[in-house]
């Protein structure tokens, strides 16, 4: 169920993100899922990539701060309700979610769900006993 | 204890008053009978040589300037046939034209000398191994230690600035003990240090001489944290000499004063009268034993104070309290005066998740002032949710802002983003002019 997620710092300057994507390109690194939550002065790049360990090397070395965060994630069928269906759960059993994200990939009839939680352990264990499939990155 | 000369740095008042009484003297006639301007100054208000008893009397002398520097350039304010001179340095101002000095065989000894004492008073003798990263050249940083350490016989170093990456290899595979560079060079050492995987258990390093811009007591500590070492403040200005005008001691309580040598006079800058010890103002210094150039009452426009009573170490002379800051410096934002060494000791006390590393700038928007604060992330700090960043961003705000009395709009910035300094760091850029 536990997913990586690398954060990036991107103060809100020309180019930052131009070169985000320059240096993973470069790297040879896929993104597999991404999201940013913005200010007006800064922004923090949510990204999920193939390869989380060089794609923090190279990062680091081109100047960006990032963050590795372990978050939760889960696959749902791409139809109303079905992501209700597991927050309900989740509601359910009282579990805090500080932030969530989401992308379906074009052709595709699932829709990965990834989430930030206080305990993964017992998220983990939840969503599991409840058979909700999770989200593996091939 | 041990001195580097227990009869001049642990001298009593009286004796020191007699020394000071008699070069004061000699300095005056010296620069009235050979610099034009220094004659014109003195006859223009109808004083002689021979009215200077001692030095009680200094403040009945005129001052100089930088601008009197400037004037007489190159060598109007030359005191000695230029035979005599040995050397010259310049410094460029901000305005574009050089401050030019010039020393004599004499001068160079006595500056070697001051250098050499303020070294001693730390710990170094023969066989220390001092690496100096001060820049070689018109500017008096690098020669000048350079000279103070090879005067003690110490094993000396000269690699002058820049090259960052063989600076470390020579300081690890030279086992160097003493460090000496801007402050702000240091911060740029210890960020390479850990870039290359190495740790400060790889160095040998015992010592830094950190001077030629002011720096705080909260960068002290972090400079002392990360390399492992003792930092001691060294002050000096080309004018004057060079580095090693004054120099803490073991006790870092307080840069002492070679003031036999250079005496220095505290003085309130607007009514230009000399101020009590203790009193925080402009700093002045008279040149007692300098031949080539001569200087009386010369205007460091450098803010601070006398620290009064004596130090621990029982060397007598005056000491100088930390450097506030150059009054050039001081940024006047919506009528307040800020210097920007509040906003330094701010930063570096306020959160262990950000660099030392910040710029400042100010704009004029609408007719107001805007001051922003750029400050570097640490590399390690852990932000995946913007609320951290938020907090961060708002403790750092009200810390400045309670220091300095008006709003700052504090940005923080990636790791890495901001300017590095070799030489002298310049973290402000003042969009009004």
């Amino acid at each position: 169920m536990k997913v990586e997620q690398i954060a990036v710092f991107l103060e809100n300057r020309k180019g930052r993100l131009c070169k985000f994507a320059q240096v993973l390109y470069d790297a040879n690194i896929n993104i597999k899922g991404m999201y940013i939550a913005d200010t007006t002065d800064y922004g923090i790049l949510r990204v999920i990539t193939n390869d989380n360990e060089k794609a923090v090397k190279v990062l680091k070395e081109n100047g960006f701060n990032t963050t590795v965060t372990e978050l939760i994630g889960f696959k749902v069928s791409d139809k109303p309700g079905e992501m209700h269906k597991v927050l309900k759960l989740l509601n359910d059993h009282n579990v805090d979610i500080s932030y969530l994200y989401s992308y379906s990939e074009i052709g595709s009839n699932q829709a990965a769900i990834l989430i930030k939680v206080e305990d993964n352990e017992f998220v983990s264990k939840l969503l599991i006993d409840n058979k909700v499939e999770p989200f593996i990155e091939k | 204890m041990s001195y580097f000369d227990k009869t001049i740095e642990c001298m009593s008042y009286n004796d020191k008053k007699n020394i000071l009484s008699k070069n004061l003297k000699n300095v005056v006639e010296h620069v009235y009978n050979n610099v034009l301007p220094y004659r014109k100054k003195m006859d223009e208000i109808g004083l002689k040589p021979s009215d200077i008893n001692g030095i009680e009397d200094i403040s009945k002398l005129p001052f100089t300037l930088k601008s009197d520097l400037r004037e007489n350039y190159p060598f109007g304010m030359f005191a000695v046939p230029s035979d005599e001179i040995i050397r010259l340095h310049a410094s460029s101002g901000t305005t574009g034209k050089l401050t030019v000095v010039g020393y004599t065989k004499n001068d160079i000894d006595n500056w070697s000398k001051s250098c050499a004492r303020g070294l001693y008073g730390i710990g170094v003798r023969k066989g220390t191994v001092v690496h100096i990263a001060y820049g070689y050249g018109l500017f008096t940083g690098g020669l000048g230690l350079h000279y103070g350490a090879e005067y003690l016989e110490a094993t000396v170093v000269p690699v002058s600035s820049g090259n960052t990456s063989r600076q470390l290899m020579l300081l690890k595979d030279f086992k160097a003990e003493v460090l000496c560079c801007t402050p702000s060079y240091a911060l740029h050492l210890i960020d390479e240090i850990k870039k290359c995987g190495y740790t400060k258990d790889d160095f040998n390093l015992k010592y830094g001489v950190f001077g030629a811009e002011s720096w705080t007591n909260e960068m002290r500590l972090t400079i002392e944290k990360e390399l492992g070492i003792k930092a001691y403040d060294i002050y000096g200005l080309s004018e004057i000499s060079g580095p090693g005008v004054a120099m803490e001691c073991e006790f870092q309580n307080g840069c002492h004063v070679q003031d036999d040598m250079f005496y220095p006079e505290i003085i309130d800058p607007d009514t230009l009268e000399p101020l009590p010890i203790g009193e925080e103002g402009e700093l002045v210094f008279t040149t007692l034993t300098k031949e080539g150039l001569p200087l009386i009452r010369y205007r460091t426009r450098d803010l601070c104070r006398i620290i009064p009573g004596q130090c621990q170490c029982g060397r007598t002379t005056l000491r100088l309290d930390k450097v506030k800051g150059r009054t050039d410096d001081m940024l006047i934002i919506r009528g307040v005066n800020v210097f920007p060494s509040q906003i330094e000791s701010c930063i570096l006390k306020c959160d262990d998740r950000i660099s030392p590393h910040f710029h400042i700038t100010v704009d004029r928007e609408n007719n107001l002032d805007k001051l922003t604060i750029e400050v570097e992330l640490g590399p390690e700090i852990a932000f995946d949710e913007i609320t951290v960043i938020q907090a961060l961003t708002q403790k750092l705000d009200a810390a400045i802002s309670s220091a300095i009395g008006i709003r700052a709009k504090v940005m923080l910035v990636s790791n890495g983003s901001l300017k590095r300094f070799e030489g002298k760091a310049n973290r402000i850029t003042d969009n009004r002019k």
